[in-house]
């Protein structure tokens, strides 16, 4: 699913004009000895999704309780709607949907009484509020089981109901931590799609945690990776792979060759072409290549070759795209990068931090 | 949405704690642990006032003078078995009410994943403690006012007596102590739910401090006076002296302060709290001829008790409060 929604992104450039929905400049936060959050400079803007990246004790949550105000920063200072929530804590919450990691609710109420006493906290009026309830458990997909007691409802449908809960106060910015955790494969799509709807027909911004590395690719506009308490890289993924990749692209090239004469050619053509550093042949009968390209940044202009060349040798070219590179490997790059970086003390607290 | 409909400025409620309470309360009336101290408080004046009735029959015979019969319905019990009265059954089970609403207000939240969530919304941190001890409060009164009036309304309907103005003050006040002990331990359960993570083991707490306090309270007071008890050959002042030690230990409990209270309070006869301190005041007591105390004498013989218990619960308030405000929303 990764390709499909990658494609369509909103382009960085025109979200870069607007003001930041959230800033931090040096951002730390320390118990103790240890730093969860270590100088940390965010920004996320209106109208874009944007993932934090990292393992369990990253301080991914660290960082999303000091941007709501519920945890006081040791240093630096964050900004969200513009407000400080250090200052103007209920301000901030007032504007801001929150969906905790691993939300809970009281079992013995309806979804719906749930959702009801949220919008309570919040002021909203006795008709307003049923109004916001009945749109937001549509927008989830529970409206047919919202005077059921959450004790009966399944992980997934909690997460949901907590979604629906963030969304009730109608915010005009998201914070989901961990949103898609212990949901089926099935209701990740669902929810990722439910969150494209928000920020395209809303126009609101959402921030994201997460460990799962697909689902942050597919659905974010943006990345930041953390790990243990930095922010190790931030991006798209585009950006993040020229950052942390290994300089090459690749690009798939369908051809459709009818002998091994022609195979022959088409690898001598292939490879002939300007920064293409390898070619790999397919291995089995689907006739489509990998290109290799180095630099990364020449995979446009290769692109272009492969067609003109194509054309002039009389190849029949069938397909022909880049290949996104996996978030995956970035990550795993990004992290090893940092973590040589630190003196081995450094990296046994990380990983006594981590486990 | 439909949100828009109204300027987001007006939607920021002043008073978060009044939805909370609102949603503590309801919870509280529908629980099971409500309708369980229900009928445990209710045994606990019905089996006082089977006893009760019986004496006060008895009395109201041989004597129409009586002063305040109608209290006599709370203080009077079995011959036999001392503790068999109303207000002695109340000032025990108090405790267990306070506790009941409290132990797991915070801890709760915690546990079932509901903390975080609740304290996303705008509303101020003390909101949640203030809440959910108004909604502790609303419940506990509604529970004592209700046994107050069943045995009343007994004691008018089956017993003919009515109470006269004084007693029905009397009355009021007692209630109103009973409110405050029970405050006190609501506001002890509230500290324990913030401190305590395990809602189980803060009960378990909660319920020993009780155990200790009403049951074991007679006991350390001895153990501890016992040390310093005088010897054979001591002057009254000493023994005066040791008298005084023991009753400001059993000043230390509340259960003590409370008991003060409710004996001066239910009883116009009594006219002192404390023992005498020299040999002139044992003198002038043996002198005093029996008099009635009006109410407000009696309220300000007690006024010292009364000020202990509300700064008793001001001081556990506060401890949770603080306590509350200081703690991670992560556990």
């Amino acid at each position: 699913m990764s390709g499909e929604t990658a494609t369509t992104r909103t382009g960085t450039a025109q979200v870069l004009e607007r003001e930041p929905v959230i800033w931090t400049s040096g951002l730390t936060k320390r118990y103790g000895t240890l730093t969860a959050v270590d100088d940390l400079d965010l920004e996320v803007f209106p109208g874009e999704i944007f993932g934090l990246l990292g393992q369990n004790g990253a301080g991914k949550t660290t960082t999303i309780l000091m941007l709501l105000g519920l945890s006081e920063p040791t240093e630096g200072e964050a900004n969200v709607m513009g407000l400080d929530p250090a200052w103007e804590p209920r301000e901030v919450k007032r504007r801001v949907g929150y969906l905790p990691d691993a939300v809970g609710f009281y079992g013995g109420m309806t979804g719906r009484e749930n959702i009801r006493y949220t919008a309570r906290l919040n002021g909203l009026g006795r008709r307003e509020a049923e109004a916001a309830i009945d749109e937001v458990l549509e927008q989830v997909g529970l409206a047919d089981r919202a005077d059921d007691p959450v004790e009966t409802y399944s992980r997934g449908m909690r997460q949901r109901l907590g979604i629906a809960d963030a969304l009730v106060k109608s915010p005009d910015l998201l914070i989901l931590d961990e949103p898609t955790t212990s949901i089926d494969p099935l209701g990740v799509v669902e929810i990722l799609d439910l969150l494209r709807r928000l920020v395209d027909e809303r126009g609101l911004a959402i921030m994201l945690s997460s460990h799962l590395l697909t689902q942050v690719q597919s659905v974010c506009d943006r990345i930041g990776i953390f790990d243990a308490g930095r922010l190790v890289g931030e991006g798209t993924v585009e950006e993040l792979a020229a950052q942390f990749g290994d300089g090459t692209a690749v690009i798939e090239v369908g051809l459709e060759l009818a002998t091994p004469a022609d195979v022959e050619r088409a690898g001598t053509v292939l490879r002939g072409l300007t920064s293409v550093e390898s070619v790999e042949a397919p291995s089995d009968g689907s006739g489509t290549w990998r290109v290799h390209v180095r630099p990364a940044d020449a995979e446009g202009s290769v692109r272009q070759a492969v067609l003109v060349a194509a054309v002039d040798h009389g190849l029949r070219l069938t397909a022909l795209r880049p290949i996104v590179p996996s978030l995956d490997d970035i990550y795993r790059t990004a992290v090893n990068l940092t973590a040589a970086d630190r003196s081995s003390a450094d990296r046994a607290a990380v990983r006594a931090r981590s486990s | 949405m439909s949100a828009a409909v109204a300027p987001r400025e007006q939607r920021v409620p002043h008073s978060g704690w009044r939805v909370i309470a609102a949603k503590e309360l309801g919870d509280h009336l529908l629980s099971v642990r409500f309708i369980v101290l229900l009928i445990v408080l209710g045994l606990a004046a019905a089996i006082p006032l089977y006893f009760a009735a019986d004496r006060i029959r008895a009395v109201a015979e041989d004597a129409s003078g009586v002063p305040a019969i109608f209290l006599y319905l709370f203080r009077l019990g079995s011959e036999q078995i001392d503790i068999l009265r109303v207000d002695v059954f109340v000032g025990m089970v108090a405790p267990l009410l306070g506790l009941a609403f409290a132990f797991d207000a915070v801890n709760g939240e915690r546990s079932e994943g509901t903390l975080p969530r609740l304290l996303s919304q705008p509303i101020y941190r003390d909101d949640v403690i203030n809440g959910k001890f108004a909604a502790g409060m609303a419940v506990i009164g509604l529970v004592l006012v209700s046994v107050v009036a069943l045995i009343a309304g007994f004691g008018m309907i089956r017993l003919g007596i009515v109470p006269h103005g004084p007693e029905v003050l009397r009355l009021i006040a007692w209630v109103a102590a009973t409110f405050l002990y029970v405050a006190l331990w609501l506001a002890f359960g509230l500290l324990l739910s913030v401190v305590i993570r395990r809602a189980a083991t803060a009960a378990l707490i909660g319920f020993g401090v009780w155990l200790l306090v009403s049951v074991f309270g007679e006991l350390i007071k001895t153990l501890v006076t016992g040390f310093l008890r005088p010897g054979a050959d001591a002057s009254l002042d000493t023994i005066l002296g040791s008298a005084q030690i023991q009753q400001f230990v059993s000043r230390l409990m509340p259960s003590t302060l409370y008991n003060d209270i409710s004996r001066v309070l239910l009883d116009p006869s009594v006219t002192q709290v404390s023992a005498p301190t020299t040999i002139g005041q044992v003198i002038q007591g043996q002198q005093r001829i029996d008099t009635l105390l009006t109410i407000d004498q009696s309220l300000l013989l007690v006024w010292p008790q009364i000020v202990a218990l509300v700064a008793l619960t001001v001081v556990c308030f506060g401890a949770a409060y603080v306590a509350f405000m200081r703690q991670e929303v992560r556990a």
